[in-house]
């Protein structure tokens, strides 16, 4: 019994950091999908993301606002403005300049943007991490109470919820809407989206702007449920993402969710039965594996070599 | 020497080759013809080794070679050509026909190092005979350009030329005519009966000028959409009426 | 066309604002237990809204500006002139290694101490870079993990001199084989993945060989790291004041001098001196081998190379195995000159910087590998005021780079074998 609490314990820890995960990892993909790079610096608009929300929470604070949900929304529209507005601007200045050229080129641009965004949060606000207050507190308990208990916190059941209602919207936006459509044309044929009169650069640069946003949900969500951010907060979290999005199937946006939970779910277990110091090791170890043995991942379409 | 049976190459639902057979004797020019997107690259693409075809043998001397990676298959002798010429632009024409040769690079690492004398016999080996195929194709002159820098009809005469310093046994050229102008087509010509009376090559060509095709091929086999049409001697083919009514009557 | 242009142009200053003011004008400070929130000074303010004014005229006038700005590189002499005939270039540059070379071998008798410490930096960085460009300027493989080669080469010093007594000489060879043999193994499976995934797995083996370092307190100490590892030996003679070990004699009273620490530091340069300018000459003689040549024919075109019977992953592991090779050399001089390692100098940060190193100097020929290893060592400690602002630097200049020169990267040329005409 105290076996399965605590197994339950991991299982809810996990699905609530991998579909935190699913929400970074959409940037990924949606953008791998339609120009064929890794955005290197996702995990820095993440980044960005989780630090505007402290900014403007703190900023709030000082302002005497405190009801909840209307500091919860301001941070969040302001993570999400700074942070969308961060992705457009990367991507004019580091990636559409150099679209098209050898696979490398827009990557190392990428690795440099990262760099970049990194030591300029860590230049702006310094190197430490900084507290972020938990504004969502209690949960439920479950179990008897002289043993071991399984808790959901309602930040947890925040977090779950939060990527549930950003993932539909996102579904119902890319199935729905015009530009929806335009993406998923791009996404199949650059070149012939742009014959049918289809604005591409547009199309690419939305693509960055709704990555981004959804980045910086994440990054509010992540920051208040890990209780503290530095500069180099997103850069892991960015490559874990990653390998949900891949593990998902690359430019898949359902398999970054799926991705995204599995990822959660097994380096919680690893935390939780064997030591929280071989996390990382377990998902970079996964996100090898599936390359090298699945490199379409779970739900992602197989790529025939053109010759 | 090439045995190629019931060949069949799926692509998710595009049945793309259907149980294509054809083969190929030693000393023989031996075509596959048919409209755009029948699967003759895709053929190609399968006896080189770059696809793993679904379904069917290839053999080649009664050894199985499907599934085989392509660098593998082109060791036994089998090497292509490319529908759109694929020369290593920024290197020179000379180190174009060198690369070729560089199967076994990894053996002399430290005799390339140390310039062991058999390492510089080897080398002056592989420059003799590149020297000699560039001047069989008439490309000497230009050995020191960059390879990018040629024009058309060079390039695909030094796609030939590549090959040929592999010393293969089998030689698959993919439309090697598209895009000469009738003289170059001409020496083409020359060059592919030369290949096969001189050097003892076998070829099997994929090409869409007919007039090419008849001239040289031994036997020809059509393919139309993924599907073996019909298959002899240029004269046989001529006067098959699907032929004419599937192939030669629609253009 | 202008009211199209006023409107975008307004729009990239507001965007410039919001991704400024937040982060750079609102400055969180923690006071206790609170976090507060500070404007930034006015300064700073200044600045941003200067930044969102010039962006907006930068793109109001855009076209104008680009096109003046396209009409300079005309005005300067060296643009148009023709590339250097191959035979010329490599003298050129042969002569411009000697020389550096030869000062390179003098400059430690005349300057400080320290300077000589940091030069050796800069040497290890060399050989870093050098090897580095094998595997991502040569062979077109971005390798992000490549800082793991260098641990493998470090900690294989520091562990076989704390438990065997290894000295360094012998560990030079074992730690360099160890690091490509690593190099081999990991290659194998990975070198199949396409170009952006394989930078992505690498990355990943570096972090978990770094974890590992880290967490396998019982072999290599953990976060604590190594210490008392020796420094090189000449002939048996030691550097320090008193001989460590038996058997060796001490370098100072062989020669009859007075002692001083100045030797060790002097010594353990003119090593890496030897060392990068070995891995120069060396790697310089595989691009003009077979080897050498089957990475750019890979690169250029992975398909005709491999239908011409070139063996992807041979190939690519060759050119990962000698990269990671001089890591590992690199590692042990590393080790030997700081005495003490532990994991935090191998973290991703490193690559970063040794990819900047490759992606700044590529310009083509090892000298622009070097200079750019001196530009990025040296330039952070002449200007200690900026040095915070050194990584910001660095990441500004990778992405200007690939977006104006990305040539100073991939192509760097390897040297044409030219057919002479037979009379």
């Amino acid at each position: 019994m105290q076996d399965l609490l605590y197994f339950f314990q991991q299982l809810i820890n996990g699905l609530t950091i991998g579909s935190a995960y699913a929400l970074i990892a959409i940037g990924y993909t949606m953008v791998y999908g339609i120009i064929g790079m890794i955005n290197f610096a996702h995990g820095e608009i993440y980044m960005i993301g989780a630090y505007t929300a402290l900014i403007t929470i703190t900023g709030l604070a000082s302002l005497g606002v405190a009801w909840l949900p209307l500091v919860l929304l301001v941070a969040l529209i302001c993570a999400m403005l700074v942070s969308s507005s961060m992705g457009w601007a990367v991507e004019r200045v580091a990636y559409r300049p150099v679209r098209g050229r050898h696979r490398l080129i827009p990557l190392i641009s990428a690795i440099g943007m990262s760099i970049f965004l990194q030591n300029y949060v860590h230049l702006a606000q310094g190197s430490r991490n900084i507290g972020f207050p938990a504004l969502i507190e209690g949960g439920f308990t479950f179990g008897p109470a002289d043993s071991f208990q399984t808790s959901i916190s309602y930040m947890q059941i925040t977090i779950f919820i939060t990527t549930l209602i950003c993932m539909t919207a996102l579904s119902l936006f890319i199935s729905r809407s015009r530009t929806g459509r335009a993406c998923r044309a791009v996404s199949q044929d650059l070149g012939m989206a742009n014959l049918l009169g289809i604005d591409t650069n547009r199309i690419i640069s939305a693509t960055f702007i709704i990555g981004a946003a959804l980045a910086a949900v994440a990054g509010l969500l992540l920051g208040m449920y890990y209780g503290s951010i530095d500069p180099l907060f997103g850069f892991i979290a960015g490559l874990k993402a990653f390998t949900a999005a891949v593990l998902g199937g690359i430019g898949s946006i359902p398999g970054a969710m799926l991705g995204g939970l599995i990822l959660g779910v097994s380096e919680s277990m690893t935390s939780g039965y064997l030591s929280g110091e071989y996390k990382d090791v377990v998902s970079f170890g996964l996100l090898i594996l599936i390359l090298l043995f699945k490199p379409t991942g779970l739900l992602g379409k197989p790529e025939v070599e053109k010759i | 020497m090439l045995e190629v049976r019931n060949l069949s190459m799926r692509f998710g639902g595009l049945l793309a080759v259907d149980q294509v057979s054809l083969d190929v004797q030693e000393h023989e020019i031996v075509s596959i013809i048919g409209p755009n997107g029948a699967g003759k690259t895709t053929v190609f693409n399968c006896m080189s080794g770059f696809y793993r075809p679904t379904g069917g043998e290839i053999l080649f001397n009664d050894q199985p070679i499907h599934g085989k990676p392509d660098y593998k298959i082109s060791r036994l002798g089998l090497v292509r050509t490319f529908q759109h010429v694929r020369l290593f632009n920024k290197m020179t024409v000379v180190e174009n026909l060198l690369v070729a040769q560089h199967r076994h690079l990894n053996t002399n690492l430290i005799a390339g190092l140390l310039g062991s004398p058999n390492y510089r016999k080897r080398e002056q080996k592989a420059l003799d005979r590149a020297t000699y195929w560039l001047d069989r194709v008439g490309l000497l002159e230009l050995a020191n350009r960059e390879a990018g820098n040629l024009a058309y009809g060079q390039q695909r005469r030094l796609e030939i030329a590549r090959c040929m310093v592999t010393e293969p046994r089998l030689l698959m050229l993919d439309e090697p005519a598209a895009g000469l102008n009738p003289a170059e087509t001409r020496d083409l010509n020359q060059l592919i009966i030369s290949l096969k009376e001189d050097y003892n090559v076998s070829v099997v060509l994929i090409e869409h000028d007919m007039s090419l095709v008849m001239e040289i091929s031994d036997r020809i086999n059509v393919i139309n959409q993924g599907r073996p049409l019909a298959s002899g001697t240029p004269e046989e083919v001529r006067q098959n009426d699907d032929v004419i009514k599937a192939y030669l009557g629609e253009t | 066309m202008a009211a199209q242009n006023l409107k975008h142009a307004l729009f990239c200053a507001i965007i410039t604002l919001i991704i400024a003011y937040p982060i750079l004008g609102l400055n969180l400070e923690a006071e206790g237990t609170q976090v507060v929130l500070e404007g930034a000074d006015t300064v700073t303010v200044v600045s941003i809204a200067l930044a969102a004014i010039v962006v907006f005229l930068f793109q109001l006038f855009r076209d104008t500006i680009m096109a003046s700005l396209g009409r300079i590189p005309r005005l300067n002499p060296l643009a148009n002139r023709e590339p250097m005939e191959q035979g010329r270039r490599q003298r050129f540059e042969t002569i411009a290694l000697v020389l550096l070379v030869m000062a390179a071998l003098a400059w430690p008798f005349f300057v400080s101490r320290g300077s000589v410490d940091l030069a050796t930096l800069v040497l290890i960085y060399v050989m870093l870079a050098l090897g580095l460009n094998v595997v991502v300027g040569l062979a077109g493989l971005l390798d992000l993990g490549y800082v793991a080669f260098y641990a493998v080469g470090a900690y294989t010093f520091a562990l076989l001199s704390q438990y065997f007594g290894i000295s360094f000489w012998l560990a030079l060879p074992l730690g360099a084989c160890l690091a490509a043999l690593f190099g081999l193994v990991l290659g194998f499976p990975v070198l199949r993945l396409r170009g952006d995934y394989l930078a992505i797995v690498t990355l990943g083996f570096g972090e978990i060989i770094r974890i590992l370092l880290n967490n396998m307190t019982w072999l290599t100490g953990g976060p604590n790291g190594i210490g008392g590892i020796p420094d090189p030996t000449l002939f048996g003679m030691e550097f320090g004041r008193r001989i460590k070990e038996e058997g060796n004699s001490s370098f100072h009273e062989v020669f009859g001098i007075a002692y001083s620490s100045e030797h060790k530091i002097i010594f353990l340069y003119l090593i890496a001196l030897v060392l990068a300018v070995f891995t120069a000459v060396v790697i310089r003689r595989f691009t003009k081998m077979p080897v050498g040549r089957s990475w750019e024919a890979l690169r250029e075109d992975e398909i005709a190379a491999r239908s011409l019977g070139l063996s992807r992953t041979s190939v690519k592991l060759s050119a990962f195995t000698i990269g990671a090779f001089f890591a590992g050399f690199a590692g042990t001089v590393f080790a030997s000159k700081q005495g003490f390692i532990s994991p935090e100098s191998f973290v991703f940060l490193e690559s970063a910087i040794i990819l900047a190193i490759v992606v700044l100097g590529g310009m083509g020929s090892q000298i622009g590998v070097i200079l750019a290893a001196i530009a990025v060592v040296i330039l952070p400690e002449l200007a200690r005021e900026f040095s915070e602002f050194r990584m910001l630097i660095f990441g500004a200049a990778m992405v200007l780079m690939m977006v104006w020169r990305p040539q100073g990267l991939l192509p760097m040329r390897r040297i044409h074998i030219e057919l002479k005409k037979q009379e």
